[in-house]
């Protein structure tokens, strides 16, 4: 039997994500995907879920939610408070929810996106073999108020209550692991150790598109002629910003790219707020 | 005809080949042959592989263990025979109305240019343009073949809302924006058809190495395609060269 999550608020910037839209980037269709993938697996991993299966992601607060059905769910990612009509629940843990259960959040400022996992998974729609949100792909690009998430009932007395500590799961690391991008052997000596030394700083240019940092790096490249990106990809603009492509980048870009996140480092990144600060690690050639 | 290839790893499950930093169609049909030939006989763990104007990038579907024999397969594979996919090519007649009520642009670049509106509408759709990718948004044609007369470089700032459809041309290129989006390209013309449709299991009909050529319609046309292609009701066939 089929329930379904209702968004009463729709808080801030929440999608329903999984893995990413893969095979279609020669279309130019971004991959997206959970911004914070490891914080995404984890939550599927302690539901006993596929590891695709889809999650709603969100940034801070405001997000008030209904099931219409029991289920089982699971919180992860930035850290927030949690009530289940009212009452306090804890991250990283089971919550069994009853029909007609109200789900609220309180920030705890720390961290970006956090993910709510339900047992099976959010059942919205599959294009292109992906339930990722994005805007000309899904019919939806954000959840709004009074839309309703389809779930598989389900009504396991779960006691089995898997947990992990906190601590352990966001990455609180400044140093970013990067590989040497495509155009780097381009840069001068003095760019490239500046590149590798100094803290850049998260500017308020973020979203799932893309960070652009506050520090500008002097730029005197030739303009090169387009070319694919990747998600991790961080080009330098001619006018010296650098550019940390996110989850629903384009597929090509006309600016040169200097340096290339790492998988694992793309989900420390990706849960940095406005003003913190980074530093680059180059990884072994 | 070979090139002197570069190879070069993107990230942990990437790798990128370049060819010279050119536009021009041999580079584009060696890439295109090349592409075909690993998406049939490469290692079935490249996923996808991303064409652009002088370069492909090789997606695996997990991290490349040993980057440097996976370089060397890639360019063994290279030097076979493959065949040429230059031979078979298509044709596409894309309607497009230049009335200034729906090309907002129009007439401010057709006097930056210090041309008439209809020599701006000739030089538009007489050439032959080539599909070099695919790219910035979902069903976007980057297209080869700009004549030199329309070359304009963006406008300062950006519109926050080029409508769907919108004919274009931003410095050296000409496109159509195959959904609203911000842009800074000049709205010339506006063209009635989708270029992108996720339902489909092939979402976007035009391949790269194909050939477009740009149709003015009037107002009445426009309308009269448009809502055909409302309807499901347009079918847009190519010529076989």
């Amino acid at each position: 039997m089929m329930g379904k999550v209702t968004i009463v608020k729709p808080g801030f910037f929440a999608t329903v994500q999984d893995k990413g839209r893969f095979g279609f980037s020669k279309y130019g269709v971004p991959r997206s995907g959970a911004m914070d993938q490891f914080s995404f697996a984890m939550a599927n991993l302690l539901l006993d879920n596929e590891e695709n299966d889809a999650c709603i992601e969100f940034a801070f607060q405001g997000l008030v939610l209904k099931f219409s059905e029991d289920t089982l769910i699971i919180i992860t990612g930035a850290y927030v408070t949690i009530f289940l009509n009212g009452i306090k629940q804890e991250m990283y843990r089971r919550i069994k929810i009853l029909k007609n259960d109200v789900l609220e959040f309180n920030y705890d400022k720390k961290g970006m996106y956090t993910y709510i996992g339900i047992k099976g998974g959010f059942l919205t729609p599959v294009v292109l073999n992906s339930r990722s949100f994005y805007t000309s792909i899904t019919s939806d690009s954000v959840l709004k108020k009074g839309a309703e998430l389809p779930y598989m009932k389900n009504e396991s007395t779960n006691d089995q209550f898997s947990s992990i500590s906190k601590p352990l799961l966001l990455d609180n690391s400044n140093s970013i692991e990067v590989y040497t991008g495509p155009e780097y052997s381009l840069l001068s000596q003095e760019q490239k150790s500046t590149l590798l030394s100094l803290d850049f700083t998260i500017s308020n240019t973020i979203s799932r598109m893309a960070i652009q940092l506050e520090e500008k790096l002097s730029n005197n490249l030739p303009s090169m002629l387009t070319s694919p990106v990747l998600p991790g990809t961080i080009q330098l603009t001619p006018s010296g910003n650098l550019i940390i492509l996110m989850r629903d980048c384009q597929t090509t870009g006309g600016y040169p790219r200097v340096l290339q996140v790492s998988e694992i480092s793309m989900n420390t990144i990706a849960q940095k707020k406005v003003g913190e600060k980074i530093q680059f690690k180059l990884l072994g050639e | 005809m070979k090139f002197e290839l570069q190879y070069k790893r993107y990230s942990e499950s990437a790798i990128l080949i370049e060819w010279p930093s050119e536009v021009n169609e041999d580079i584009l049909n060696d890439l295109l042959s090349y592409k075909k030939y690993l998406e049939k006989n490469g290692t079935k763990l490249i996923v996808e592989i991303v064409p652009a104007y002088n370069s492909l990038l090789i997606c695996y579907k997990i991290t490349i263990e040993d980057v440097y024999s996976e370089i060397s397969t890639l360019k063994s594979n290279y030097f076979t025979d493959f065949e040429q996919v230059d031979t078979k090519k298509r044709r596409w007649e894309i309607p497009v109305c230049y009335d200034t009520a729906l090309a907002p642009d129009l007439e401010t670049f057709s006097s930056k240019k210090s041309l008439t509106v209809d020599e701006v509408i000739s030089l538009h759709s007489t050439p032959i343009y080539t599909i070099y990718f695919i790219g910035f948004l979902p069903g976007f044609l980057y297209l080869g073949g700009l004549h030199k007369k329309l070359h304009l470089s963006r406008k300062e700032t950006p519109s926050l809302k080029v409508k769907k459809g919108s004919v274009a041309i931003g410095g050296n290129q000409t496109g159509i924006y195959p959904s609203d989006s911000p842009g800074g390209w000049h709205v010339i013309g506006m063209c009635p058809l989708d270029f992108f449709d996720p339902t489909l299991e092939k979402p976007c009909v035009f391949e790269p190495g194909d050939f477009i050529k740009f149709r003015p319609i009037d107002n009445l046309e426009y309308n009269a395609i448009s809502s055909k292609v409302t309807q499901n009701k347009y079918q847009l066939q190519p010529v076989v060269l």
